[in-house]
């Protein structure tokens, strides 16, 4: 700010910055000690330690920032204040600009936001996108997942326990719930989220209908699911427990309904469940669609999955419309 | 630099009866010329007309089969409810005359009170038409909000069926989104803009009225989404969901289009004004910094709002013709809705800060008597963030499966565009630097925001950043994070610049106890309603859930019962409102703040040609610190109207 000073007038920038400094390193600690450790989205992924610690750095840095503005406004209403309304229409000091004032805020926000880009980037290509939809065409990805997701289209087993392999996990969003295929156990499809610990997961996200987003909070996972794209979001899971599974875009009425809980579950007890579950679903696999990046919904709209009576929706567009109905 | 005689100074006498133009229809006196009552009759025909119509043409073609609900009629049902409604105020009365070869007939120009009921060319009536506007949509949108809010008191018991919250939840996003938009430009941008450039009018005056006719249109016409059964889709109304939902969805879209031409005009009108109105000598270097703003804000309405227009009519004709523009099954894409309302939407969302930092711009001199600090950098960071306000809006699609290797880009442009909204901070502290601070209401206001937008701001640099934006995206941490920047920082500006600026306005003073009342309740309670749902959202709710954890829910409930006191806040403004304009008005001194702007210095109340003659500006603005200096306009007081005189030459 600006340095000039009046000879009879304290020093008000030494004043303000040995406050800004002593405040903002107590805040900075106090944060950093108590509260960073708590911050969601936790330790349970690698993507949550690191989002946990981007933001941390992020508080860590935007704390000084507030503290030094409040602390300007604070002393500016207490010091420069009058204590009456009283007009005196003559003012203060008549700086209009300050050139060293200027330049050093343009030069110190600049440097700021561009390390703030800098370190923003390096951590969304090293954590793989950081847990992010990455689009159907994932750029930064952890290794052997083009290998996982060969094997998902194939349907061939790439992962056992202490395989290190890619695992790939379909995430379906639809009105109103979250179905998720298991590619390389079958491709059945269950309403349970369940993954081993300490794998390297590949979701891969779509949707039936509207725009949903699969958001796994503990997970640190945040994936969109439109319809007929296939959204890829990496993370590796560290540690076991549940979690939770919103939907963060609004998706018609029951948007604030569509959640359900998964598990991380130590490597053999997937393995069972796993296995059990492709088992005891394979009959109602074998009348699921092959496993797809997407599907497509037939002219009904709705999800289009086969009825107990055999027929492929409820009515027959045929019926409906006669042969003229665009095909799906 | 100087102003010389070199220029020639336009000396215009105004006659005390406006000029004689042909008599037409329209001036016939009272209830036969045409004001509100007859653009109601004409809406409701236009209406009626338009439905039927719909029905003609596209009879048994229904949203849901044998539900009688066409969506065909139901769009063009509102369109000609619309041009209805421009025909019955008059808008329409010029063009077509002009269509038709004749001589444009001239709007009637009364002088009493149902001149605000009217199509009216005054820039100072227009002003008020909005002040009125946009406070009746803000109190609808804010009684919208305490509904959300009695929702949210509880997690498992409902007040409203999931279905009625998120439309609430909708109809509240998108009837306040358009207000703010407007609720800065329309009522003070129209009202003080000439003032202070020290011109006499508009530069399109019939375009400004339309721009104030067509927003009402525009907002009964979201409005009518209600007794349609209301939309599923929020504000942002995304695509696939868009394309399912229904008849209430096409009022949003039509909506939108029918604001969007308001828009669109009110910001063409008001740059063009700026651009070529200014007095002689309001050099660019001279121009309030209000001014700036409102041009940086107005070349904002003008280039971002045609894409919102377009992608709102692709919508309605999705819906009705069936066309495929969002609809992936049939070659469409919904990422096309997403990326044309971001489009738009992030150059909105500095349409509704950039005002707000012009108000206080020109409120803190005032009230620190003292010069603004960094004026150029000032209007630069305005002009900045104008400019890159056009290459961010892909922040609001990092999850959505976009390219991936465009997010550190967007990243990087989102965060440099805190460097120019930053400038603000530099303005404020710098001003404040050893000030004389006066702390009247509009002051308090002024401050109010830096500590608001500082808090929006610094939440908007974590939401840039890619791996905390998975965290926070599409929670309640985005939401806390909007309503600082708009509410906190907009709303608390306008609320300033009424404030300030109302004395001029009506004549009135606003009472200054009722006033702090408001103040300090409105403030403490806004930060109340919003700082915790920071919290809510990193603790993982997300937006628009009429259901949440029940760990929350005493996060929630205090949030609650903040907003319900936050409401109460509005309504000791209402009464101030009330109290200080009708029940036991207060005259307004000629110069209440002591301000050396250009738009005190006229008559009070302003007369219909703003300055009897065009004043000369004769140096730069905010020289509050000096007791010597020059008066900042010639107002051409006691120079005589007769000659051509050079009033204040060569003066430094």
């Amino acid at each position: 700010m600006a340095t000039e000073n009046a000879q009879n007038e304290p020093n008000h920038l030494r004043r303000m910055t040995t406050a800004w400094v002593i405040i903002s390193v107590i805040a900075d600690v106090l944060f950093w000690v108590f509260v960073g450790p708590h911050v969601p989205p936790g330790h349970m992924t690698e993507t949550a330690i690191n989002n946990q610690r981007t933001f941390n750095v992020l508080l860590v840095i935007a704390l000084p920032v507030l503290i030094g503005v409040w602390i300007y406004l604070g002393y500016a209403i207490v010091v420069w204040g009058s204590k009456r309304n009283s007009v005196d229409s003559i003012g203060g000091e008549s700086a209009r600009t300050n050139r060293k004032a200027q330049t050093s805020w343009i030069v110190v926000t600049s440097v700021v936001v561009l390390i703030l880009a800098g370190y923003g980037s390096y951590a969304v290509i090293a954590e793989h996108g950081s847990g992010g939809g990455e689009g159907p065409n994932p750029v930064w990805t952890p290794s052997g997942a083009a290998q996982a997701q060969t094997a998902a289209l194939a349907g061939t087993q790439n992962w056992s326990p202490g395989s290190k392999n890619v695992l790939p996990v379909q995430v379906i969003g639809q009105q109103w719930k979250f179905t998720y295929r298991y590619p390389t156990f079958g491709g059945f499809e269950t309403t349970q989220l369940i993954l081993p610990v300490n794998t390297e997961i590949a979701f891969n996200v779509t949707s039936l209908d509207v725009i949903h987003s699969f958001w796994a909070y503990q997970l640190s996972v945040k994936a969109d699911a439109n319809p007929q794209v296939n959204d890829v979001a990496y993370t590796e899971t560290k540690q076991m427990g549940n979690f939770v599974v919103r939907c963060s875009e609004l998706c018609g009425i029951w948007h604030g309904s569509m959640y359900n809980y998964g598990k991380v579950v130590s490597q053999s007890d997937f393995m069972n469940w796993a296995t059990t579950t492709e088992a005891a679903n394979a009959a109602n696999t074998k009348l699921l669609p092959p496993f797809a990046w997407t599907y497509v919904p037939d002219a009904n709209g709705a999800s289009g999955g086969y009825y107990p009576d055999g027929k492929q929706t409820p009515y027959s567009t045929v019926e409906l419309y006669g042969s003229k109905t665009p095909a799906s | 630099m100087t102003i010389s005689a070199e220029r020639p100074i336009e000396v215009v006498t105004p006659s005390a009866t406006p000029p004689a133009y042909g008599r037409s229809w329209t001036q016939r006196p009272g209830w036969m010329s045409q004001h509100l009552g007859t653009a109601i009759v004409a809406a409701i025909l236009g209406y009626a007309i338009g439905h039927w119509f719909g029905n003609y043409l596209a009879s048994g073609y229904s949203f849901v089969a044998n539900s009688g609900q066409n969506s065909i009629a139901d769009a063009l049902a509102l369109t000609f409810g619309v041009v209805g409604w421009l025909l019955g105020i008059g808008a329409l009365n010029y063009p077509l005359a002009k269509l038709i070869g004749r001589d444009g007939a001239k709007e009637e120009t009364v002088d009493n009170w149902t001149k605000y009921f009217r199509y009216s060319l005054d820039h100072k009536v227009v002003g008020l038409q909005y002040v009125v506007g946009v406070l009746l949509f803000m109190f609808t949108g804010g009684l919208l909000a305490m509904a959300i809010r009695t929702e949210l008191l509880n997690p498992t018991t409902h007040v409203f069926s999931a279905d009625t919250y998120i439309k609430i939840v909708s109809e509240h996003g998108t009837v306040m989104m358009m207000m703010a938009t407007s609720i800065i430009v329309g009522p003070l941008g129209n009202y003080l803009v000439p003032l202070m450039i020290g011109a006499r009018r508009m530069a399109f005056p019939r375009i400004e009225a339309l721009s104030f006719w067509i927003f009402v249109a525009g907002y009964m016409v979201i409005f009518s989404a209600l007794p349609y059964g209301g939309f599923p889709t929020g504000w942002t109304g995304y695509a696939p969901l868009q394309t399912q939902a229904g008849p209430g969805m096409i009022s949003y879209l039509l909506g939108f289009a029918v604001i969007g031409i308001g828009m669109m005009a009110a910001g063409f009108n008001i740059a063009v004004s700026i651009i070529n109105y200014r007095a002689p000598g309001m050099t660019w270097s001279r121009l309030p910094i209000f001014v700036w703003s409102i041009l940086a804000t107005a070349a904002l309405l003008t280039l971002a709002t045609p894409v919102l227009f377009a992608g709102g009519l692709f919508g309605v004709l999705d819906k009705t013709v069936q066309t495929a523009f969002y609809v992936t099954e049939h070659g469409g894409s919904s990422y096309l809705w997403q990326n044309l309302f971001w489009f738009f939407g992030h150059p909105e969302v500095y349409i509704m800060a950039l005002p707000g930092f012009g108000i206080v711009g020109e409120i803190l001199p005032v009230f620190t008597r003292k010069p603004l600090f960094a004026y150029k950098v000032a209007a630069a960071g305005m002009i900045g963030v104008a400019l890159l306000s056009f290459f961010v809006w892909q922040h609001h699609l990092f999850q959505s499966g976009i390219n991936p290797d465009m997010r550190p880009l967007f990243m990087l442009t989102t965060e440099l565009i805190s460097i120019p909204t930053g400038f603000i901070f530099l303005v404020g502290m710098g001003t404040l630097y050893k000030a004389k601070i006066r702390f009247e209401v509009p002051m308090l206001f002024a401050m109010a925001l830096f500590f608001n937008f500082l808090i929006g701001g610094v939440t908007g640099v974590f939401l840039s950043d890619v791996p905390v934006n998975v965290t926070v995206h599409g929670g309640f941490f985005v939401l806390s994070h909007f309503h600082y920047t708009i509410m906190g920082g907009l709303l608390f500006a306008f609320m300033a610049g009424l404030y300030y600026w109302l004395p001029k306005m009506t004549g009135r003073m606003m009472n200054s106890r009722i006033g702090k009342w408001h103040f300090w309740t409105m403030f403490i309670f806004f930060n109340l309603t919003f700082f915790p749902m920071f919290i809510i959202g990193l603790l993982g709710q997300p937006r628009r859930v009429y259901t949440y954890a029940p760990r929350l829910q005493g996060l929630n409930d205090f949030s609650s019962i903040s907003a319900f006191l936050l409401g109460v806040s509005f309504l000791i403004f209402f009464a101030n409102l009330m109290w200080s304009m009708w029940i036991s008005p207060v005259k307004a001194p000629a110069n209440p703040w002591d301000s050396l702007g250009l738009e005190w210095q006229t008559a009070n109340p302003v007369p219909s040609y703003n300055f009897e003659r065009i004043p000369v500006i004769m140096t730069d603005p905010y020289r509050y610190s000096e007791a010597d200096a020059p008066a900042f306009a010639d107002m051409g007081d006691g120079a005589g109207r007769s000659s051509s005189t050079t009033a204040g030459s060569s003066q430094a």
